[in-house]
């Protein structure tokens, strides 16, 4: 796959009148294809899963699967791609599970994605493919189910024990490194390894895979899922180094001097954001970073680990995003009685995926919506007792069209809680910034990059994902982890 | 990675580790620390690097036993690995030619200490140091702060060794004597916060290093969140000095005993376990 800047829609078109393609089209008439009903996702029973660790979507069955592909109409002009960020041949593996080709659909999806097991699990697909699905804008239905399409495939190669290696060029001979090991770094280090390029990925923590690892729980994600598609990786010749802060353990100029080239800041946006009320130091109160990093990462919800973990029976977390939604179910996991969001918008406006909303729902966690804190409450001990909040109305949409809750005046009331999660959002991590004065960052502390090649403004830097996004998500740093690897070696072929 | 070469018993209870990992022990300054992650199910925990020997590529931590990380530490042997170490973190201890400095340590706080008397020193300082324990089971690195110290005042809180009484005796004397143009305090919560009153009450500029929990150390959690001037800030990456006159030490110490309960729960059965074996 060196084709990266080939002419896509030509390439697809190609790749549609593939033999076996046509006849799969002539088998059935797409009458039959479109009677057919979207198949809902098994999920582990409520009440069961709430309490335990297990993945919460069991996945399809290879009967499933295949009746989903098949109601996939193979369109002239796939619409899907447009809105897969990393550019999945939508149809082509789809249409590969239909025929029972699902080792063949997994190579498909590799070919452009470095991890279709997660981005199957943990893309918003109702705002990117799926979206742009023929079913979904032409004829107003359901769409077809692409992402549990792509888990489906995905997995099924994991647990063949047959995982294909996508094909790595003959080495070039050049050294670039990554800074960051999460979703944009992992996506940028399989497209240059492809290109021939001696990867070396540089992480901070003890763990590779960011916010796969330390945010994204078990429940929606297993590590194992994760470490099957580093492995693969491996496999490509990227190299791993962890404990490894760039602008403290080593410099760029020392990384240069060791012979790196090229520089993919992927560093993210892991700064959590406090609010900044009275209380809100209080023991008890935590960001969702920190929560999220001791059970997930640190394992502090299994016995036998060394780092702890709030327990709380009434924990408050406030925020409407996945991060929330992923903080809040974990605190039923870890034996709260009551589990609550507080947004301060309503239902319709929560940025989090509507499935991960269903299945907090589902599991118990209460909504207090239109409702934002305002102070907190602490016992003798420093310890979080109750949060002071202030109902919220909305009023005009704002620039971006979302309404913007406005404050009702003497509508402050108290409810108790022992644990409190702030998930209001991050910021970019400041390290690299911090270590290069040189590098133009924006009025939101982002890096400035040439939105065309994610060049910042120094030429062997470039950078993607949330250091340059701000929170946004996983699929969106891979494709700017794709982008960027295309355009530094456009840079790096000019250079020599 | 992470070999320990050499060990270095202070007591019963301190224990300092020189350590292999060359990129630290080159780019490290006095006032930076590292996060430690012993083994598989180990915490990540913060220790400041007490010294550095960057031709050999080592550093060494200075290490009392408290808790189950900690005494984990502390029991590994010259040859033995630590899983994980990353660091320099933080922001270095900022050094100039102030005049007089008075750098007061508590406890296994002189240890993180040396480097910055030995930082001072070497810009121009005078350095007089006043260094303070519990009892003289817990007062290390004597030798090492007199030779970069000008003057040094030792005292134990039993008089077991030195003088008899707390810190703040100490350095009350000193400020009545001469002028102090910087005060640095390294030691535990309480003796921060006492310490930091008489520097206040004297108008001398101080800093203080905090020593709050911490998982990441990068900035990426903010569990070792303090108020310091009356907003909120990252010890792992705005600090882990600050002028310690404007820190919140009440709010600090309280913070820290957020996971007592689990520490002394842990700690019990880490005991037990030792023990059965």
């Amino acid at each position: 796959m060196a084709s990266i800047n080939t002419d896509r829609t030509e390439y697809l078109r190609q790749e549609r009148s593939a033999p076996w393609r046509e006849e799969l089209r002539k088998s059935k008439k797409n009458k039959e294809r479109t009677d057919i009903h979207r198949v809902e996702m098994p999920s582990a029973p409520p009440m069961e899963r709430a309490r335990s660790y297990v993945e919460v979507n069991m996945g399809l069955t290879v009967e499933e699967a295949v009746v989903e592909a098949s109601r996939c109409i193979d369109c002239p002009d796939p619409t899907c791609v447009q809105g897969c960020p990393v550019g999945v041949n939508i149809p082509k593996f789809i249409k590969n599970i239909e025929r029972g080709e699902f080792l063949e659909a997994a190579k498909t999806l590799k070919d452009t994605n470095t991890l279709p097991a997660v981005c199957g699990r943990v893309c918003p697909q109702e705002k990117q493919c799926e979206s742009n699905c023929f079913y979904k804008i032409k004829m107003n239905r359901e769409p077809v189910a692409i992402g549990y399409l792509e888990r489906f495939a995905a997995d099924y190669e994991q647990n063949s024990g047959n995982i294909s290696v996508p094909e790595v060029a003959p080495s070039n001979g050049r050294k670039v490194a990554v800074i960051g090991s999460g979703p944009a770094g992992l996506a940028f280090a399989g497209d240059m390894a492809k290109l021939g390029y001696e990867v070396h990925i540089l992480e901070a923590l003890h763990e590779i895979g960011g916010v796969l690892k330390y945010g994204i729980p078990e429940f929606r994600l297993p590590n194992k899922v994760v470490d099957v598609e580093i492995e693969n990786l491996r496999k490509m010749g990227v190299k791993f180094e962890t404990n490894f802060i760039v602008g403290k353990t080593a410099t760029i100029d020392d990384l240069r001097e060791e012979g790196f080239e090229g520089f993919f800041v992927a560093s993210g946006a892991g700064l959590p954001r406090f609010m900044n009320i009275p209380g809100e130091n209080l023991v008890g109160i935590l960001s969702s970073n920190e929560y999220l990093t001791r059970v997930n990462l640190m394992g502090a919800s299994h016995s036998g680990m060394d780092t702890p973990v709030v327990k709380g029976k009434r924990v408050v977390v406030v925020g409407g995003g996945n991060t929330a939604m992923d903080s809040v179910r974990t605190a039923l996991r870890l034996g709260a009685e009551k589990a609550t969001i507080v947004y301060r918008r309503s239902l319709e406006e929560m940025p989090a995926r509507v499935e991960e909303v269903k299945h907090a729902m589902e599991e118990g966690v209460e909504f207090l919506t239109l409702c934002n804190p305002v102070e907190y409450i602490g016992n003798e001990n420093g310890r979080v007792k109750q949060v002071r909040l202030q109902k919220m109305e909305l009023g005009e949409p704002d620039a971006d069209g979302r309404r913007s809750p406005v404050v009702v005046e003497g509508s402050e009331f108290l409810i108790d809680a022992d644990t409190v999660v702030v998930s209001i959002g991050v910021s970019p991590n400041p390290l690299i910034p911090q270590s290069l004065p040189n590098l133009k960052v924006t009025r939101w502390k982002t890096l400035d990059v040439d939105p065309d090649t994610l060049q910042t403004s120094i030429p062997d830097i470039f950078a993607g994902g949330d250091i340059v996004r701000g929170g946004a998500t996983v699929i969106l740093a891979m494709g700017d982890g794709r982008k960027a690897a295309a355009s530094m070696h456009e840079y790096l072929q000019n250079k020599q | 990675m992470n070999k320990i070469v050499g060990k270095k018993i202070f007591s019963e209870n301190v224990v300092g580790l020189d350590i292999e990992a060359p990129r630290i022990a080159k780019a490290r300054k006095a006032g930076h620390f590292v996060i430690v992650r012993v083994d598989e199910k180990g915490e990540r925990i913060p220790l400041t690097i007490s010294s550095a020997d960057s031709v050999k590529g080592t550093i060494t931590l200075v290490i009392q036993k408290v808790g189950v990380s900690s005494r984990k530490l502390t029991s590994l042997e010259p040859g033995d690995t630590v899983l994980d170490i990353v660091g320099p973190l933080g922001q270095a201890t900022h050094v100039e030619n102030f005049g007089t400095v008075l750098a007061c340590g508590g406890g296994v706080g002189v240890a993180p200490l040396l480097p910055i008397v030995e930082a001072m020193k070497k810009a121009g300082n005078k350095v007089i140091s006043v260094i303070a324990a519990r009892n003289k089971e817990l007062l290390i690195l004597e030798d090492q702060i007199r030779e970069y110290s000008d003057e040094v005042i030792v005292l134990t809180d039993d008089g077991s060794y030195g003088r008899k009484g707390l810190i703040t005796e100490g350095m009350e004397e000193v400020i009545a004597r001469e002028k102090i143009d910087h005060a640095v305090i390294i030691g535990p919560g309480i003796m921060m916060k006492f310490a930091s009153m008489v520097t206040k009450k004297h108008n001398i500029p101080s800093i203080a290093s905090l020593n709050t929990i911490m998982v990441d150390g990068t900035g990426m959690c903010g569990a070792c969140r303090v108020t310091v001037g009356g907003r909120t800030r990252f010890v792992c990456v705005d600090g882990p000095e600050f002028d310690a006159a404007e820190v919140d030490f009440d709010e600090m110490l309280m913070r820290l005993n957020g996971y007592k309960a689990e520490e002394l729960k842990a700690a019990e059965e880490y005991s037990c376990k030792v023990a059965n074996k």
